[in-house]
């Protein structure tokens, strides 16, 4: 399925209508599992006949349609096992609901999909797999295409996530205000680790790969619709356009990285950096402020200036100071550092950064080093700088990071 | 995030494993297959590959104008990669557990072989976004 034929309208009709059909199908046969693997079915029936033989009037209904019969089909047989085992009959009749070809769709089924996929029993790599799949409409050669691993993996790895699901128990049906509130968290988690993962891919010659990126963008943007009064799902799509915004900006001819303080502004998305900011502006009006909103506001202080000395650091310290406050994390007590080193002085980053020393979560992660790389520079203190640069350039996971951090060290030490 | 587990030994090593009995050597092949497919099932493989072995090693470098200058002399202790395998996995931890249980490949006798196992990671394309 890897090479279906691409057809951009059909792609995007089946993508959007994905969680719908699949709502609409577990609902009924009140098997999330077993629905999600036929309307997999259904879709790439889509896939292949469409484009040829046009989109047929009503396509949910369609797609609706043949995923049912996939059902029906799978109990039936179920069943003949069954009888021919153990003899037990009549079962039939209840499991099968009566086809109707117009079904009813119900918005909330999305959102328990999305809860459903996200589920805490989890892990993050299973619930991307899973959403991407059964919110997002993706077929699993495109997941595994996206991240660079055989497509027998991926299905693998969405079926035991979907084992995993059915052994907790867990029903088809919408949680209470109370637990989508506990656990909303965990679903925007998701969907930011998926544009994270699109956004860092999106550098280099990736074009067979899916934009993930977009992909995220999307499942926000339908996400906020579901959820139109909640100001961190608003914060989150916020974040993700004003950062996608850049992305023209951040790499250079030969794909080297470009850091934010020397990326040509005028390369910024101005339609995203807007589009963003209003999101921002409604959501911020609102009572609560979290982790999202404010990850968005440093994100539009950037934004915002359109040369590099015009940033209001003051005001981006000012957030990461909020920021610890709501959401604690090394990362965000990292990045305070920098921002309060552009108000302060590199001494008093480089001070900030020590409490780092003794955290566990962040002992010997490669951004650790950049940065002091970086403070030190700014101090003049080259022969440290060089140190830290080479100590990150070893430590880093990514290849364009590592060329990165080894080209600063290069540039000092042949000054 | 991908982990690459190597399978190292030295020459003796190689030409002591071709010597190994029958029911050793399919414990061990047993083994392998068992574990590959564990792999499969948990929804981490990437791949895998066994190469030749050193005898039949060869150290190329390129000559005055380009041309390949082979030789196959190396020295008793160096470390030849038997095979590897490349998974893609949540965290440090679960490799390091995968690397574990592949170094409990049977050898002689069917013992435990805790095999020392090299485990790198794999560098993504990617730049981190720092958030």
């Amino acid at each position: 399925m890897a090479d279906h034929q691409f057809d951009a309208p059909v792609d995007h009709l089946l993508r959007e209508l994905a969680p719908q059909v699949l709502g609409t199908v577990a609902r009924r046969f009140r098997d999330f599992s077993s629905a999600e693997d036929a309307v997999q079915e259904a879709m790439i029936a889509a896939f292949t006949q469409w484009p040829q033989e046009g989109i047929p009037d009503n396509p949910r209904g369609w797609l609706i349609q043949v995923a049912c019969r996939r059902m029906t089909d799978n109990v039936r047989s179920e069943v003949a096992r069954r009888e021919r085992e153990t003899a037990v009959a009549a079962e039939a009749e209840h499991l099968l609901p009566p086809l109707e070809s117009e079904a009813e769709v119900d918005p909330d089924d999305t959102l328990t999909l999305l809860f459903m996929c996200c589920h805490p029993a989890l892990t993050p790599s299973s619930a991307i797999a899973l959403t991407l799949r059964a919110v997002g409409g993706l077929t699993t050669a495109e997941i595994a295409n996206a991240f660079l691993v055989p497509e027998a993996t991926m299905a693998q790895r969405i079926s035991r996530a979907k084992q995993t699901i059915k052994a907790s128990g867990v029903v088809f049906r919408l949680p209470s205000p109370h637990e989508r509130a506990e656990r909303l968290p965990a679903v925007l988690h998701v969907l930011y680790l998926i544009f994270s993962e699109g956004y860092a891919s999106s550098i280099g010659q990736h074009l067979q790969r899916l934009d993930l990126a977009r992909e995220a963008i999307r499942l926000t943007r339908n996400t906020k619709a579901l959820l139109p009064d909640n100001p961190e799902i608003a914060g989150l799509l916020a974040l993700m356009l004003l950062t996608d915004a850049r992305r023209a900006a951040r790499t250079g001819p030969d794909e080297e990285l470009i850091p934010l303080d020397k990326q040509n502004r005028t390369l910024w998305d101005r339609a995203e950096i807007s589009e963003g900011i209003e999101l921002l502006t409604a959501a911020l009006s609102k009572a609560s402020v979290g982790l999202y909103q404010l990850q968005a506001a440093i994100a539009a202080v950037h934004d915002e200036a359109e040369r590099v000395e015009d940033t209001d650091w003051p005001q981006i310290l000012a957030l990461y100071e909020l920021l610890r406050r709501v959401s604690p994390s090394p990362l965000v007590t990292l990045n305070r550092a920098i921002a309060a080193a552009m108000v302060h002085g590199p001494a008093k980053g480089l001070e900030l950064l020590q409490a780092l020393d003794r955290d566990p979560r962040i002992v010997g992660h490669y951004r650790l080093d950049a940065v002091r790389g970086h403070l030190y520079e700014k101090m003049g203190d080259h022969e440290a700088a060089i140190k830290h640069y080479r100590i990150a350039a070893a430590r880093t996971a990514s290849m364009p990071e590592r060329n990165y951090l080894m080209a600063q060290a290069a540039r000092l030490a042949g000054d | 995030m991908k982990y690459i587990l190597m399978m190292t030994g030295k020459k003796s090593e190689f030409e002591g494993y071709a010597k190994w009995s029958k029911e050793d050597l399919q414990a061990n092949v047993s083994f392998m297959r068992a574990f590959s497919k564990e792999l499969k099932d948990s929804g981490v493989f990437v791949s895998t590959e066994g190469l030749g072995w050193p005898s039949e090693a060869k150290l190329v470098r390129a000559g005055k104008n380009g041309d390949p200058i082979t030789d196959g002399v190396f020295p008793e202790s160096k470390e030849f990669l038997a095979g590897y395998w490349i998974i893609d996995v949540d965290g440090p931890e679960q490799a390091y557990k995968i690397a574990a249980r592949v170094s409990q490949a049977p050898g002689p006798g069917g013992k435990p072989g805790n095999m020392p196992i090299e485990v790198r990671r794999v560098l993504t394309g990617h730049a981190d976004l720092g958030l």
